[in-house]
């Protein structure tokens, strides 16, 4: 009757969501509860602009000055963007807990390339999953035979395309960016994951995932009930909201700095659309910096702000997003070198070239 | 005595699924060996694609986030 401690870092935590009891008697209050935080998340979001326009009026600032500038910008998108998130993440949450990777996988362990490719990006949406569960979900995909093109649609989809990043692009840039990016991000996924799956490099998988032999597990159908559903999307966001928040006021400050101090014709004429080179230069920047999607946004805000040409902007947050090294180092552990290059390089120029065609198009 | 396994590479929601289960053990009185497995392969091996995962008496009962504190009395109690 020994329990050794499991090894815990504080920065490795799964995003499944919990799913407390409730008794019947108690089941139609929360849904109450939940439909006036709701509307009470209305009342407020709709009076932050008013508010945040005051607020700068009473500092003791140059009018129009750069100052100025930036300080609105963040007076106004640092509530904006918590808030946004809060409900965005909520909302996910209630619909994620009817979505599990187990059944994703067992959806998908039939289905062929192509056809496959396109239900795992848009399964990679809506299917809870975290880094930390990452290499069990890798591994537990491809022994139950879907097939490695299949999974990498998945896992490219799943971090570049998720519910805070289309959230906040709805929110703070307009549905038609929102929807542009849910189009390209889920192509991107589709086409690399089809592509690596057309090499078959099931061979450089490192040795002992190959040898993996799974049973097909039977978990029973668990009931639940629409307040565990509330229950996970509370769990939701306290898990994830915990993670990010620091993030988005940093990237809320940079994009501040950008609104406020950045001349806009310096910038157009870097990110525009009229340089063959500043789609890759983008996604090259991007690559390396790690941000969680909720702290690129405000800074996507600002640069489009400043007349930055949409394809370069799109590519360069599906570059943070979809390409980091702590998902890199992860991923290391069940592919082998070439294989993790191999990715990387993929999807790179699929976001290259999802740059350069919505520049083209849109110019 | 039952025998738990918690799959689980060591994040924070698996050490509080295995205090869980102890808690919910010594609570009911059932002698229980509650064992972590945290080797990649021997997870993937029970079939599950999500953690943590609970296994009793040599059967998945659960995978992916805390499980449900009714669903752990009754695991333990069957």
């Amino acid at each position: 009757m020994t329990t050794a401690p499991l090894i815990a870092s504080p920065t490795k935590t799964c995003c499944a969501p919990t799913i407390q009891p409730a008794t019947p008697a108690a089941s139609r209050r929360p849904v109450v509860l939940t439909v006036l935080a709701v509307a009470l998340w209305f009342v407020v979001y709709w009076q932050l602009e008013p508010f945040s326009n005051w607020a700068v009026a009473q500092l003791p600032l140059v009018h129009g000055g750069h100052l100025e500038e930036a300080m609105s910008f963040f007076i106004f998108d640092t509530p904006k963007v918590l808030m946004l998130l809060a409900l965005v993440v909520f909302g996910m949450g209630v619909v994620r807990s009817y979505f599990s990777p187990e059944r994703t996988r067992a959806f998908l362990a039939g289905k062929h390339e192509g056809v496959g490719n396109i239900a795992a990006a848009s399964l990679g949406i809506l299917t809870p999953f975290c880094s930390c569960s990452a290499v069990p979900l890798f591994v537990g995909f491809v022994s139950a035979g879907v097939p490695l093109g299949v999974t990498f649609s998945f896992l490219i989809a799943s971090p570049m395309i998720n519910e805070v990043a289309l959230g906040l692009l709805f929110g703070l840039v307009g549905w038609q960016v929102a929807a542009t990016y849910l189009v390209f991000g889920l192509s991107v996924s589709i086409i690399a994951g089809w592509v690596i799956g057309r090499l078959h490099l099931e061979g450089w998988l490192e040795s002992w995932v190959r040898d993996v032999r799974s049973a097909t597990v039977d978990l029973p159908a668990a009931r639940i009930s629409a307040p565990d559903r509330i229950d996970a999307g509370l769990e939701a966001l306290r898990d994830i909201f915990g993670r990010v928040w620091f993030w988005i006021i940093v990237g809320i400050a940079a994009g501040a700095f950008i609104h406020g101090y950045v001349p806009a014709e310096l910038l157009s004429q870097i990110m525009g659309s009229g340089h063959w080179w500043s789609v890759p230069a983008a996604v090259l920047i991007g690559v390396p910096i790690y941000s969680n999607a909720a702290g690129i946004i405000p800074v996507v805000e600002a640069l489009l702000g400043k007349g930055a040409a949409l394809g370069t902007v799109l590519a360069f947050m599906m570059a943070v997003t979809a390409l980091s090294a702590p998902e890199m180092i992860i991923l290391r552990k069940v592919l082998s070198p070439r294989l993790l290059a191999v990715f990387v390089a993929i999807v790179t120029v699929g976001i290259i070239a999802v740059g350069y065609l919505f520049n083209a198009l849109f110019t | 005595m039952k025998d738990v396994k918690i799959l689980g590479t060591g994040c924070k929601r698996c050490v509080a699924t295995a205090e869980m289960m102890q808690a919910e053990a010594d609570r009911l009185g059932i002698a229980v060996q509650i064992e972590k497995v945290t080797d990649y392969a021997a997870i993937a091996g029970y079939g599950i694609a999500s953690t943590p995962g609970i296994v009793i008496d040599g059967k998945v009962v659960h995978a992916g986030g805390l499980p449900k504190h009714a669903d752990v009395t009754a695991w333990l109690a069957a």
